[in-house]
C-alpha cells in the first residue's frame, strides 16, 4: 500500500520536472521547486513507514521548514533586491 | 485486514489522487496565475489526506502527533508561500492571461 502511493507521488513530482526545466519564467520555476518540496515531505514520511523507521518524520518535519524558508527568501530576495 | 488499515488506504489514494491531479494541473494550465492554483490548493488538500491516513494507520501514539505537527505547518506554510509567489510577480509586472493570447 505504501509502496504504490510512494511510486504515484515519484511520478507526480516528475510530472511537475517538466514546469521546473521548461517554465518560461523565474517565478514558475520557484513555484515548480515549492511543489516538488512539498511532495518529497509526503515522500520522507511514506519512506519512515515502509522501512519501519520513524526517525524519518524528523527529516521531514525539517524540510517542510527548510522549503518554506527557501522560496520566501527567494522571493524576497527577487523582490527588493538584497536580503537585509 | 481490519478497518482501520481500509479506511487509512482510502484517505492515503484519494490523497495521492490530488497530487497526481495537481501536478498535471501545473503542467496544462496556460499562464502563471492559473499555475498557483493547483500548488495552493491541490497540493496542500493532498499532502493533509497522504499524511492524515498514516495518521489513521499509525493510530494514538508519538508519531502521529509528529506527522500533526507537519500538516498544521504545511497547511499554514503552502499557502502562504504561493501567496507571496503572486505578490512577487504582481510586483514585477506579470499581467494575466486572457483568452486568445498565446499559451
Amino acid at each position: 500500500m505504501f509502496d504504490v502511493a510512494a511510486i504515484i507521488i515519484v511520478l507526480a513530482a516528475a510530472l511537475v520536472l517538466y514546469r521546473a526545466i521548461r517554465g518560461p519564467m523565474v517565478c514558475d520555476r520557484v513555484l515548480a521547486v515549492n511543489v516538488i518540496g512539498t511532495k518529497t515531505v509526503v515522500l520522507l514520511a511514506l519512506i519512515g513507514f515502509i522501512y519501519k523507521r520513524p526517525y524519518f518524520l524528523d527529516i521531514a518535519l525539517v524540510y517542510a521548514l527548510i522549503n518554506f524558508i527557501a522560496t520566501i527568501a527567494f522571493l524576497k530576495y527577487r523582490e527588493m533586491g538584497r536580503l537585509d | 485486514m481490519d478497518i482501520r488499515t481500509i479506511v487509512s488506504g482510502v484517505f492515503l489514494f484519494t490523497g495521492c489522487f490530488f497530487m497526481f491531479v495537481a501536478s498535471i494541473g501545473i503542467i496544462r494550465f496556460p499562464d502563471f496565475y492559473s499555475r498557483i492554483h493547483p500548488a495552493g490548493k491541490g497540493d496542500t488538500m493532498g499532502q493533509a489526506m497522504v499524511l492524515i491516513g498514516l495518521m489513521i494507520y499509525e493510530g494514538f501514539s508519538f508519531v502521529s502527533l509528529k506527522l500533526l505537527i507537519i500538516v498544521i505547518f504545511i497547511l499554514i506554510a503552502n499557502p502562504t508561500a504561493t501567496h507571496a509567489l503572486a505578490n512577487a510577480a504582481y510586483v514585477a509586472g506579470l499581467k494575466p492571461w486572457k483568452k486568445g493570447d498565446k499559451r
